[in-house]
């Protein structure tokens, strides 16, 4: 496989993000920690700067010139957003902080009127924290079983006893893919299963949104969440996609301004969807500079995003092994097109903070830790891991040098 | 920037490759205490027996990296054998060294205490091996790594006497 044109849309991109020209120790900077959060392109920030240089005020209030054109480019966001993920509607986009709050806006107000005693939540063991601990929370109060599907051989997850996991449960709660191992999860079959079960499907796409061309409806999903920061956008803005019909069943999430239709002594009535889950004035240079970074990935193609982060897996894969052989051990799927270009390693037995830190020392950036996985790493046999993440403006040359940087750690460690 | 030479310096890694102390200790008479860095999920374990106000066993357990377990192991044979309060002011010596305004970083040894009060008995407790420690300050994100042991024995010793 060749990595030709991986390294093409990497050079391209890379001039586009002002700090990937900085540099860090007197080194440039190596930057491979995107699956925790991007970079920025220079387009976003402008549509950010630009917006409070020219239309800053507060939306779906006032009646003058630039209250309108705030209200209208907000709304114009929203509408880009539900095309990006093919979404029926723009109604159906819910903004939120990130996808930590789409996910708990589910469990309180979905969760808090139809789960109770004999109920069941399922989930994977490969989840974030943020689409475990919500359910614990309301698994405490409301008195609902969570069940687990495992993880087996090649980071797949473990479907030999799905039905028995799905039978009787109300909701599926699953990663599309994971942020320690890259596993793509085979939503559209997950969603099939759950919705024959008499299940609804809530779909982690924090990882996914960013690196695939996403489409809700084929994916087979009743909700669906991502967070901005890691595709390219700011952060402070998430955003929850829900079936229309299961938001306007929905209770509110949190009461106050723009949620409502009228507020009286004795009650209020709530706004329509998708105002209904918004309340407070809204992040709203964040939803125009997330619906800067969309129009920007829509302009890279989502298509070629993940031709070249698969062909870049593909070559990180193989220098790794190359280099070091059975030193290093890269968890999850072996097969590329299976994949992210999620790369969470375990080096000879040094450890993954101490490894970093060498890193560090050469410009790499890569995150060690849990990576807020701890259910999985339990699993996986290992206290840690040192995961390095691609993403468009990565290039063979950040490969190589985290290659280069990881014999420097193997050297420091052997002395 | 430091260079890592100062924060892996040899007796860490040592400490790192061959802990002492390392074991659990039966819970009574001892107690257990256990200590987390949800950054990174460095764990750390406590085992501390007390006897007529001294430390006569200690053992440490848990998971992490080098700086975080090199600090348990020489924070294990720094304590055992001592007395509570000599253990208490050492716990406080060593985390002044470890504070950004201690004596870490560029600081001549003698400055004043976190709370001002100079000469009280910070700069007159002998660190010893641990000094070895004191280039962790030099790199703000792993201070945590060398204090989670230390935290967790004050967790011990509270457990001890509560
Ligand atoms: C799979 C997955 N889910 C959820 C999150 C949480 O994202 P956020 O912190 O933006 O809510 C992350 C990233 O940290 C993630 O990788």
């Amino acid at each position: 496989m060749s990595s030709g044109g991986g390294d093409r849309l990497g050079a391209v991109t890379k001039a586009q993000f002002p700090l990937l020209g900085r540099q860090v120790h007197g080194r440039p900077i190596v930057y491979l920690d995107s699956a925790a959060s991007s970079q920025k392109p220079r387009c976003v920030l402008d549509a950010m700067n630009s917006y409070y240089e020219t239309i800053n005020a507060n939306v779906h209030r006032g009646a003058y010139e630039i209250a309108a054109q705030a209200t209208e480019a907000m709304e114009a966001s929203r509408a880009g957003i539900a095309r990006f993920v093919n979404a029926p509607s723009a109604d159906e986009i819910v903004f939120t902080k990130n996808v930590t709050e789409a996910i708990n806006l589910v469990a309180r107000s979905w969760g808090g009127a139809n789960l109770g005693p004999g109920d069941a939540v399922v989930i994977t063991e490969m989840e974030h924290h943020a689409n475990i601990v919500p359910w614990h929370i309301m698994a405490a109060e409301k008195g609902f079983e969570l069940r687990w599907i495992g993880v087996g051989a090649d980071g797949q997850l473990d479907l030999a006893n799905l039905d028995q996991l799905l039978d009787g449960a109300k909701l599926l709660g699953v990663t599309a893919m994971s942020n320690v191992l890259g596993t793509l999860n085979p939503i559209r079959r997950l969603a099939d299963a759950a919705h024959d079960a008499g299940a609804l499907v809530l779909v982690d796409a924090a990882q996914y949104v960013p690196h695939l061309p996403t489409d809700v409806q084929a994916l087979g999903a009743d909700f669906l969440g991502f967070t901005g920061h890691k595709m390219c956008g700011p952060t402070g803005i998430g955003v929850l996609w829900a079936r229309a019909e299961l938001l306007e069943a929905m209770p509110p999430f949190l009461g106050g301004g723009e949620m409502i239709l009228d507020v009286r002594k004795d009650g209020f009535l709530p706004n329509h969807i998708p105002h209904k889950f918004e309340a407070g004035t809204p992040p709203i240079a964040e939803i125009v500079g997330l619906g800067a970074a969309v129009a920007y990935l829509e302009g890279l193609g989502m298509d070629r995003v993940r031709e070249h982060e698969v062909s870049l897996t593909a070559y990180a894969l193989r220098t790794l092994e190359e280099r070091y052989g059975p030193d290093l051990a890269v968890h999850g799927p072996s097969e590329p097109a299976c994949r992210g270009g999620v790369l969470s390693m375990s080096f000879r037995d040094i450890h993954p903070h101490d490894l970093s830190q060498v890193l560090d020392d050469r410009g790499v950036c890569v995150r060690a830790g849990h990576h807020c996985a701890k259910p999985l790493m339990r699993h996986l046999g290992v206290p840690a891991t040192a995961r390095a993440s691609l993403y468009v403006y990565n290039d063979t040359s950040d490969v190589d040098a985290l290659a280069d940087a990881l014999g420097a750690a193997g050297e420091f460690f052997a002395r | 920037m430091a260079g890592l030479e100062d924060l892996y310096r040899e007796i860490i890694l040592d400490h790192y490759r061959n802990p002492r102390n390392r074991g659990e200790l039966e819970v009574p008479p001892a107690v257990q205490a256990v200590g987390f860095n949800p950054l990174c999920g460095d764990e750390v374990v406590i085992y501390l027996e007390v006897q007529d106000g001294v430390i006569v066993e200690v053992s440490t357990g848990g998971q992490g990296c080098s700086i975080s377990q090199s600090s348990a192991s020489m924070m294990s044979t720094a304590v055992k054998g001592r007395s509570v309060a000599e253990v208490r002011r050492l716990v406080r010596a060593f985390k002044h060294m470890m504070s950004i305004h201690g004596t870490g970083i560029g600081g001549t040894g003698d400055d004043l205490d976190d709370d001002g009060d100079s000469g009280n008995g910070a700069s007159d407790v002998k660190l010893g091996d641990l000094e070895a420690l004191r280039g962790v300050v030099k790199f703000p994100v792993r201070i945590k790594c060398a204090t989670l042991s230390w935290n967790t024995l004050v967790q011990a010793l509270d457990e001890t006497f509560a």
